[in-house]
């Protein structure tokens, strides 16, 4: 599948019209290009779809170089299992997949070979996707490539692209395989490649079409997204899962799951108490939804967000633990115009409760005076009666 | 916000001093209703058109940079019962219990008072009457006393009773946004034109024009704040009695005007001083006269001297 289309001197448009991909299907893919990044992305903000084929047609296709180190190869079936048919298809003539492990068909020294060929051709054009953390610990014995520790590979691979991509939280900041006690040393790219512009894609696994308009958006005009302070592209990281959740009418109103299969739970409420990371986490799934299939994401069926694009929230914080709310907002009730601050005490309770402690409180000063007294008394009569007697005897 | 010298605050205080001791103005005067400044901004709050929808209190939050008080609500929401350091606006919900289906929403911040009792008993004018009539604080001057919550009527400034430097927090009009030539947070987003920004006398022909438009659907076919306290710069209309939604019942007059005439009375020609003084040391000077006697007379009889 991969050696026929592997050509990066023709154009979009022309391998897609080779393909017999029909223009209604790309205009289709065009149109949810455009929702997936509603902003923030030079390549989708036109106004038509159209003006968006346009551009994408007469771009040449992206040479991409798709490393996996220690990874589950889940952002590869992401990418692959989008539900709508020939989609997976259509990507695949869009970008010039070059050297893709899982999906190629040459194995061993020949698979090596169609790496270095891929490289020499487009050095210094290609994409180079990573998906996967990198093992370093020990000098990276814990991964090997054809004889050569992943890290090697990596610098190799990195030499010649253009710019890297990691896609999935495992190659952009560790992921699962960092997770305590990390045996392997795992990092994500970003901590080992420095001289190269690095677009992070977190996701566990991330939406495909974030991955498509970085891709494009290079690959029509050379440049990248507005990233943010972690590296993540703006138009699908800026906003957090809170903001746009479909269950945040039930937040606001305070209705929460309490335990799974419970009558909260079957309504469809909140599942912040269940420990949803929504509210600290950036993403867009709330409103990109995956495989093209309405409620296909973990809120959706009803599962609480790990906050899998979060370095310090996935496979770090325990899965029932709540996330503080960083931007607090009013709920659904509203404090009465005269609010209780604690029940005024009447003033004649007052009187009769500190008449009452002061009689107490005289009472034992006097009763401790007498006691005192008494005691006193006693001594000096012993004397008296000692001194009486002392003549008689 | 800088450091108060020495000499500015004892500045400060001859000033008051001297301003107490002037008795040009007389009592009349000062109870008559005070003027607004020529270009007094204002807010009108209609209680009949308010959503509840909150808008403002968060915008209020986020024009100010305040935290969201979120204590109630274990941080998840911002949830403030009330008016307090945290929060400089709220909507609250008027319900009667017998009828839940009659209620109003009301907004509460601070309402500006054409003569506020606060800046009047704030003792080193950290709280002043500003441009547009907006009643600034003023953080360098401020010394903490609290006088300006107990003078308020309206239990408008809040203490923060959780700092190791406590601030006065009060609205002020989103005053760093009206330099900057914009309205307020809270009007500036509110959708359905409930509060409404802009001239204290435009706000008061429109507040007005509403009532006559729809007889019988303002309590008291009134203004509140066109009088009240001697005027203030948030008005309200309102359906349910002003009572019930949290405006009490103050005079139509200027409180800090009325305590302010007290005062000169107290303290005109400085005779009722003079006076009071004179009587304790005529008192004084007679006791004196009746122990020396006494004392003489002791130490004839037991020939020993007087301790005192």
């Amino acid at each position: 599948m991969l050696t026929q289309h592997r050509s990066t001197r023709v154009s979009i448009g022309q391998q897609l019209k080779a393909a017999g991909i029909s223009r209604r299907t790309f205009l289709e893919f065009c149109t949810k290009l455009m929702v997936a990044a509603p902003f923030g992305l030079e390549l989708t903000d036109k106004v038509h779809a159209q003006e968006v084929a346009r551009v994408i047609r007469k771009a040449r296709r992206p040479s991409v170089i798709w490393l996996h180190f220690q990874d589950c190869t889940g952002c590869t079936e992401t990418l692959l299992r989008t539900s709508k048919p020939d989609l997976g298809e259509l990507i695949l003539q869009i970008i010039s997949l070059d050297y893709h492990e899982t999906l190629m068909a040459a194995s061993g020294a020949l698979a090596e070979k169609c790496r270095r060929d891929a490289m020499e051709e487009n050095f210094g054009r290609y994409v180079l996707v990573v998906e996967g953390a990198i093992p370093q610990k020990d000098g990276g014995v814990y991964m090997k490539l054809a004889g050569k520790p992943a890290l090697q590979v990596l610098e190799e691979t990195a030499k010649g692209a253009a710019a890297i991509i990691a896609i999935g939280s495992c190659a952009a900041w560790g992921g699962i395989p960092s997770a305590d006690p990390n045996p392997t040393g795992a990092v994500g790219v970003d901590d080992i490649i420095k001289n190269k512009p690095i677009v992070n894609i977190p996701g566990c696994p991330p939406n495909p079409y974030t991955l498509l308009g970085v891709v494009l958006q290079f690959a029509s005009n050379g440049t990248l997204p507005a990233l943010d302070d972690k590296k993540r592209p703006k138009f699908a990281f800026d906003r957090t899962i809170h903001d746009q959740c479909p269950r945040r009418p039930h937040f606001d109103a305070g209705q929460f799951v309490k335990q799974y299969g419970d009558e909260g739970h079957r309504h469809g409420w909140c599942l912040y108490e269940l420990g949803c990371k929504g509210p600290d986490t950036h993403a867009g799934c709330s409103t990109r939804h995956f495989n093209e299939v309405v409620d296909a994401w973990p809120i959706g069926i009803g599962a609480p967000c790990i906050g899998c694009t979060e370095k310090h929230l996935a496979f770090r914080v325990p899965m029932f633990s709540v996330v503080p709310i960083h931007h607090a907002v009013p709920p659904d009730t509203y404090p009465p115009v005269h609010a209780e601050m604690g029940k005024q005490v009447s003033p004649l309770a007052t009187a009769i409760v500190g008449g009452v402690a002061g009689l107490i409180a005289g009472g034992a000063i006097v009763a401790s005076k007498r006691v005192e007294l008494t005691v006193h008394g006693k001594a000096v009569e012993v004397t008296d009666e000692q001194q009486n007697r002392g003549p008689r005897s | 916000m800088s450091l108060v010298s020495r000499r500015t605050a004892l500045k400060v205080l001859a000033g008051g001093g001297l301003g107490s001791l002037a008795t040009g103005q007389s009592a009349q005067a000062s109870e008559a209703l005070p003027t607004p400044p020529a270009d007094a901004v204002a807010m009108l709050f209609d209680s009949t058109i308010c959503t509840g929808c909150k808008a403002c209190v968060v915008a209020c939050t986020d024009a100010n940079n305040l935290p969201p008080d979120t204590k109630m609500s274990g941080g998840i929401w911002q949830m403030p019962l009330d008016l307090n350091s945290e929060t400089k606006n709220i909507i609250k919900l008027c319900q009667d219990p017998a009828k839940p289906e009659n209620f109003s929403f009301v907004k509460h911040q601070c309402m500006h008072c054409l003569d506020p009792a606060c800046v009047s008993a704030c003792p080193f004018h950290a709280l002043n009457k500003g441009a547009k009539g907006v009643v600034a604080w003023d953080g360098s001057l401020c010394i903490g006393c609290r006088y300006c919550e107990v003078a308020c009527p309206f239990e408008v400034p809040k203490f923060e009773w959780d700092r190791f430097n406590p601030k006065i927090v009060k609205c002020e009009f989103c005053n760093h946004r009206l330099k900057e030539g914009f309205e307020p947070g809270c009007t500036s987003v509110c959708p359905t034109g409930a509060v409404v920004f802009g001239k204290r006398d435009d706000l008061l022909t429109r507040a007005k024009a509403r009532i006559t438009d729809h007889p019988g659907r303002y309590f008291e076919s009134r203004v509140y704040g066109e009088k009240d306290a001697g005027g203030t710069q948030v008005l309200y209309l309102s359906g349910a009695p002003f009572k019930s939604i949290g405006l009490p019942d103050v005079p139509q007059y200027s409180l800090a005007g009325y305590a302010t005439s007290v005062h000169k009375f107290l303290y005109k020609w400085m005779l009722i001083p003079a006076a009071v003084y004179g009587l304790l040391v005529a008192i004084m000077r007679r006791r004196w006269k009746v122990h020396q006697v006494t004392a003489a007379r002791e130490e004839a009889e037991t020939g020993l001297k007087e301790q005192l």
